[in-house]
């Protein structure tokens, strides 16, 4: 009989989950609570005695300081009560920590089946508080349906007896595993199969998949292993396989281009192989420091002469949208397995995130699944908890608004790992898979969670996604694993190495096999979160925190022992052969039984028709605006809008210095709270060399042109990491695309494209920018898809798409940290100086979109011009010239000059006329031009003229000088004043919008 | 003379081990960082250690109050080893998750001789969220707590979401009136924050970041000395730095850092 055990604060304590609770009902709908009180409740699912009740309850699930607790509903007077718990097979982190406590203080196993399920209410003290109200603080800031169930109650129907019932969300499938075969007499009937099982299958696929099967060769190899047409278990295997998540067909794909005003046409040939592989293979051949790139889970730069370096990113745009923090927290510990398992793998030193969403107040007429503020708020706690609970320090960041992301929110999540540049006396970044190795599973077990997550993701939300791909990260399980597996490889106990994420076993297993060419899979081994799974379900079901492994057999027993050390699960699953064949049984009857090369050839390459339209044509033009007399106020405007205002209460929710190595923090300065360029970690205690991190997004300017959008993005991620101590002979770069549907439907997507175009040209700028620069791709992903259709007005959908989206993140090795540099300025009497030219580049500014305007001046990157002023500052750095050296970047000169006083806590006087400046005058424009390849350097008095000396004839200008008083002042043609504003004012503008919030 | 030995617990969730072994590493000390499995299986035995480190992370994902089963798990299965370490007057420092377990072992605040009862809580921050900041924090000198002699005041790190100190009101004036107060935060001039947000980042009775038991060999604190182990730890360290410059001074001290200071403390007191 289940147990139903209540645990709450002492009435005298103050209830901080009650009171969050009490400020977002005011701050959401303005709805006055005047007293809340939450209760955790455990309901525990085992044959325990009276006496092991007592003890859990006494030593394990209540403090006798601070709680009360009872077996029976405790007596907390309310108004109404909300009770929130989990549906039935969604992960449930505590109640898992729960039995293990139980287990180890009573000394016994609970009996399968037996478990503890955690839940939580809320007793509402709220006059007048409606049903509808208590009903939307339930369903709206509480719960979300898609993992959650609740219960609202008033006091009226409260019975002190019973509470709130006993909920025991237990998975009951009441089902046999059975294996489905599939017609395939044509291909109309495999494509209805696909419609109908939501295979996700490319009709072009389709007939490639049929000859496979009907060829008299395979049927003859199936026959003689009792299989006919294919099973279920094969089809969702190459589904999987040649989803767009997994095989990138559309960057893979043929681009068929076209600019119709000056008839230019050229087609592309995959846009991975000419504008990704091909640069970063040339780069590899100049850069001696690019270890591994290209095929592993993450891309590898040399640290130092016994350490690398792995990199990569991810997004999880599709989870999140719909669940916010458990979109957020799996994309958080999902990408931390990548370095995991890279080369033997990677200890996980860094994590850097990325959130476009909708505006946070929006409040217009279309309805998406999540405000835009709730989504933002999951997104946030979800990597926090997965990056904190992970021991990783989330060292870098940002977030972007704008009204496209309302359809489909970005969650982008980078990961930075370490290894030894060699392991068991073989260089750390090799691995294979050989006949004979075993398939050993490790971490967590596998349920009906993430179904056909990797096919929902190559498709646009709609209405009927289905629901079950959304899951609940546990960082705890993997960090134990995290430890296990590096011990194991520190042991020489590992072959190979990969996660299970997207596609789980099948792409896991799927791609370690074609090492060894071949690989026999028992999958009854697979240990199940409960019985009842299909065949197929355990092959590609996605549940988290798995990791697969390929073992010697000779080296088992110590690996096995070292996974019961940590509490870890392992299971041999299989061994990897040599016949060239995937081959799956489940209790010795064979389910697949497929050629592994099958995906590699003969698949139609996805095509695409692309039309250029140039700004011009689309109608773009710059506005006519007249000069602002109120240039103070513009400013301070300007520093309050969204993508301008502080962010500290999401950086400050981060542990971004855990592993104890941090050197340059995400906020800096005097009073510890302006944004830094980039990150800088020392991720090897004993050396003083670092690792400086930054990302950069600039989506506004793809409304002119995607080429820019993606030239500047590297631009300014490449100065970031250059304005604190970076290496520019040793930079890699991580690109991270999120498209909307570029396929071209007359009804579906009128627009597809242009969007092809756009991406495109996008992926030119990728190459001409990194060829320039001589940054290679050390790893990248795409995510398609990015739109939404959401209800409005009279019930009709809307499709909105994103802007087109490149995130591009930047590693550097800095030799020596104690030479890094910080954005903040720091002694009064310092010069203050510009590098670079300031020109007529409004187009898609931040300055534009605050007066309501596009334009077409979108800026220009020229790294001809811009690479000698990187170099010249570098060797300034180097020489500790620069007392400070900031990046000028969204929002331009006016709001960049204000971050250095604001940093220092410092006066700036700057002479607006002294900026270096090619074909502007205009003070407005001046101050708010985002012209590229600009910094903003203040310099001893006394270095001076070293410092110039060293800039020599590049555009460059000291334009004024850091003052003591602390204000800005800047002034204009013959020392006109424009602005004169304290500092304190400066940053109370700034931090108006968003900082409040904790 | 022989290297102090000390041990770093991990696993279940556990982190910060790393640094906290370097830093006891720099320290002098020989750390060797543990699984608390090998510690219940004997494969490794405290009783080879002179120092015992409970360090920062989420032992068990924090689920069911911080460091509450981490203590479960300690207390039933090598509850006496730990008793009998005590006894043989050796060092436990337990820094942030690892303080929060030493409160619910009852190793802390340690009344009496008696290291099994909890008398002190570590609860959710009264800002309702986790909070990673710097804070500036008191010693104080009258404190027995040997981790902290010869410091005064000093800037760490914190990074939890349940730090809030809270006890029964004589408990706390016990703490207080026998120097088991060790640290409290403080404003920027030097004055108790007075449980102004964000000087005490949790709303701790009493501004209290750290205590120790009544002989100063058990220590427990919220902010973390270990990620203070170099001065570019600092956030103001590029300002110090460029402040030190203009004196013609070297850029950065080479003096040990505070944090560093309270590992040599330790070890200094072993020798």
């Amino acid at each position: 009989m289940p147990h139903r055990l209540e645990v709450t604060l002492k009435p005298e304590l103050l209830d901080p989950e009650g009171e969050a609770l009490r400020r977002k009902a005011r701050d959401y709908f303005g709805t006055e609570l005047h007293a809340v009180r939450s209760v955790q409740i455990l309901t525990i699912d085992a044959d325990l005695s009276a006496e092991q009740l007592a003890t859990i309850r006494r030593e394990v699930f209540t403090n006798p300081v601070t709680q009360v607790s009872a077996y029976a509903p405790l007596p907390i007077d309310f108004d109404w009560c909300l009770w929130v718990g989990f549906r039935p097979g969604v992960r449930d982190n505590a109640g898992a920590t729960a039995v293990e406590a139980i287990e180890d203080i009573l000394g016994i196993r609970l009996q399968p089946g037996e478990a503890v399920y955690t839940s939580k209410r809320y007793c509402l003290k709220a006059a007048g508080l409606t049903a509808a109200d208590a009903e939307r603080i339930a369903g709206a800031l509480l719960a979300n349906d898609i993992v959650q169930q609740w219960k609202v109650f008033p006091a009226a129907d409260w019975d002190p007896a019973t509470g709130v019932g006993l909920v025991i969300p237990k998975v009951r499938l009441d089902h046999v595993p059975r294996l489905t075969t599939f017609p395939i007499d044509s291909d109309a009937v495999l494509a209805r199969i696909s419609d109908e099982r939501n295979l996700a299958l490319n009709p072009r696929d389709i007939p490639t998949i049929r000859a496979y099967f009907i060829d008299p060769r395979v049927r003859a190899e199936r026959a003689a292993v009792g299989l006919d047409t294919p099973t279920d278990v094969e089809l969702e295997y190459i589904s999987q396989a040649r989803s767009d998540h997994c095989n990138h067909n559309t960057f893979r794909g043929l681009f068929r281009y076209h600019e119709p005003e000056t008839d230019v046409r050229s087609t592309v040939d995959s846009l991975f192989k000419t504008c990704i592989e091909a640069p970063t293979l040339e780069l590899q051949q100049r850069k001696d420091w690019v270890v591994s790139v290209l095929w592993d889970n993450a891309g590898a730069g040399r640290f130092d002469d016994r350490h690398h370096y792995v990199i990569t990113g991810e997004t999880h745009n599709s989870p999140s949208n719909m669940e916010a923090y458990g979109g957020a927290i799996t994309g958080i510990v999902g990408v931390y397995r990548d370095p995991l398992g890279t080369g033997k793998g990677a200890r996980l030193v860094m994590g850097g995130y990325g959130y476009c969403v909708g505006p946070r107040d929006y409040d217009g007429e279309l309805a998406p699944r999540l405000h835009p503020r709730r989504l933002l708020d999951g997104v946030i706690e979800g990597v926090r908890d997965g990056g904190n609970k992970s021991g990783i320090p989330t060292t870098f960041g940002q977030v972007l608004f704008h009204p496209g992301y309302l359809g489909k929110c970005l969650v982008y999540v980078t990961a930075v790992g370490i290894m030894p540049a060699v392991v068991a006396g073989r260089p750390a970044e090799e691995k294979t898979t050989s006949p004979g190795d075993l398939i050993v599973m490790c971490g967590g077990r596998v349920g009906k969670d993430g179904i056909h997550g990797v096919t929902a993701s190559s498709e646009s939300f709609s209405a009927s996604t289905p629901a079950g791909h959304v899951q609940i990260g546990d960082p705890y399980t993997q960090k134990k694993m995290h430890d296990f597996l590096l011990e194991a490889r520190d042991g020489g106990l590992i072959q190979f190495i990969t996660d299970n994420g997207g596609g789980g076993l099948s792409s896991s297993i799927g791609e370690s096999a074609r090492f060894s060419k071949g690989a026999h899979v028992e999958l009854e081994k697979v240990p199940l979160k409960y019985e009842g799974l299909d065949q197929w379900e355990i092959w590609v079901s996605e549940s988290q925190e798995r990791m697969t492994v390929a073992v010697r057999p000779a080296d088992l027993e110590r690996f096995m022992a070292l996974s019961r050390r940590h509490a870890v699960e392992s299971t041999v699953i299989g061994r990897y052969t040599d016949t060239g064949k995937l081959h799956i049984a489940y209790r010795g009857q064979p389910c697949a039984h497929v050629d592994l090369d099958l995906l590699e050839a003969g698949f139609p390459q996805w095509e695409f028709e692309a039309v250029w339209r140039s700004p011009e044509a689309r109608g773009l033009e710059e506005p006519v605006v007249g000069l602002p007399a109120d240039v103070q106020g513009l400013l301070l405007d300007m520093l309050a809008r969204p993508n301008i205002c502080s962010r500290e209460w999401i950086t400050r929710q981060y542990d971004h210095e855990v592993q104890g190595g941090s050197v340059i923090k995400p906020l800096v300065g005097a009073g510890r709270d302006l944004p830094s360029d980039a990150a800088v970690i020392r991720p090897v205690l004993t050396s003083r060399r670092g690792l400086a991190f930054a990302q950069a997004l600039q989506p506004a300017y793809s409304a002119i042109d995607a080429y820019h959008m993606t030239a500047n993005a590297i631009d300014e991620a490449l100065r970031r990491v250059l304005a604190v101590g970076g290496d520019l002979e040793h930079v890699g770069g991580v690109d991270n695309f999120c498209w909307p549907s570029i396929q071209y439907d007359a009804v579906k997507n009128p627009d597809g494209r242009f969007k092809a175009a756009q991406l495109v040209r996008a992926c030119r700028a990728l190459k001409d920018l990194c060829l320039a620069y001589g940054i290679p791709l050390l790893s990248g992903k795409d995510s398609m898809y990015v739109d939404g259709h959401l209800p409005g007005r009279y019930g009709v959908t809307h499709k909105i798409s994103a802007p087109e989206t490149m995130q591009f993140a930047t590693i550097s090795v800095v030799p020596d940290v104690r030479r890094c540099t910080t954005m903040d300025a720091k002694v009064p009497g310092d010069g203050v100086y510009v590098l670079g030219a300031t020109r007529d580049e409004l187009g898609g500014s931040e300055y534009y979109e605050h007066l309501g305007y596009t334009g077409r001046n979108v800026p220009r990157v020229c790294p001809a011009e811009f690479l000698p002023v990187y170099r010249a500052l570098q060797k300034a750095v180097e020489a500790s010239l620069a007392a400070s050296v900031h990046g000028v970047y969204r929002g331009g000169l006016g709001i960049h000059l204000a971050w250095v006083a604001m940093g220092g806590e410092l006066g700036l006087r700057v002479d607006l006329e002294a900026v270096p400046a090619e074909g502007v005058e205009r003070p407005d424009r001046l101050l708010f031009s985002e012209s590229a390849g600009r910094f903003i350097v203040t310099v001893d008095p006394a270095k001076q003229e070293a410092f110039e000396n060293m800039l020599g004839g590049l555009p460059w200008a000291r334009v004024g000088e850091v003052t003591a008083a602390p204000a800005l002042v800047i002034t204009g043609r013959g020392g006109a004043p424009l602005v004169d504003l304290a500092v304190a004012d400066l940053k109370a503008a700034w931090k108006k919008p968003l900082g409040d919030l904790v | 003379m022989k290297r102090v030995r000390a041990l770093v617990l991990t696993g279940y969730g556990l982190n910060c081990d790393q640094e906290t072994a370097f830093a006891f590493d720099r320290a002098g000390a020989e750390a060797v960082r543990v699984h608390i499995n090998a510690l219940i299986d004997g494969s490794v035995r405290l009783a080879d250690f002179q120092v015992l480190a409970f360090g920062g992370g989420f032992g068990w994902g924090d689920d069911h109050g911080a460091g509450v089963l981490q203590a479960v798990r300690l207390k039933t299965n090598i509850g006496d080893q730990l008793l009998e370490f005590v006894g043989r007057e050796k060092l436990i420092i337990g820094i942030c998750n690892g303080f929060q377990a030493l409160v619910n072992i009852g190793l802390l605040p340690g009344f009496d001789g008696d290291y099994r009862s909890r008398q002190v809580a570590l609860i959710t921050n009264d800002c309702g969220n986790f909070r990673d900041d710097w804070v500036h924090l008191l010693v104080t000198a009258a404190s027995p707590c040997v981790f902290t002699r010869g410091l005064g005041a000093l800037d760490l790190p914190v990074r939890h979401g349940e730090g809030k100190l809270y006890a029964d009101s004589q408990v706390v004036a016990r703490l207080e009136a026998s120097g088991q107060v060790v640290l409290r935060y403080a404003k920027p001039g030097g004055q108790p924050a007075g449980g102004a947000f964000p000087h005490n980042p949790n709303g701790s009775i009493g501004d209290i970041a750290g205590i120790c038991d009544p002989t100063g060999r058990i220590f427990g604190l919220m902010p973390h000395p270990e990620a203070f182990n170099d001065p570019t730890n600092h956030p103001l360290w590029t300002r110090e730095r460029e402040v030190r410059r203009r004196k013609g001074l070297e850029s950065l001290t080479d003096e040990p850092t505070p944090g560093l200071r309270m590992f040599r403390n330790a070890v200094a007191s072993l020798q």
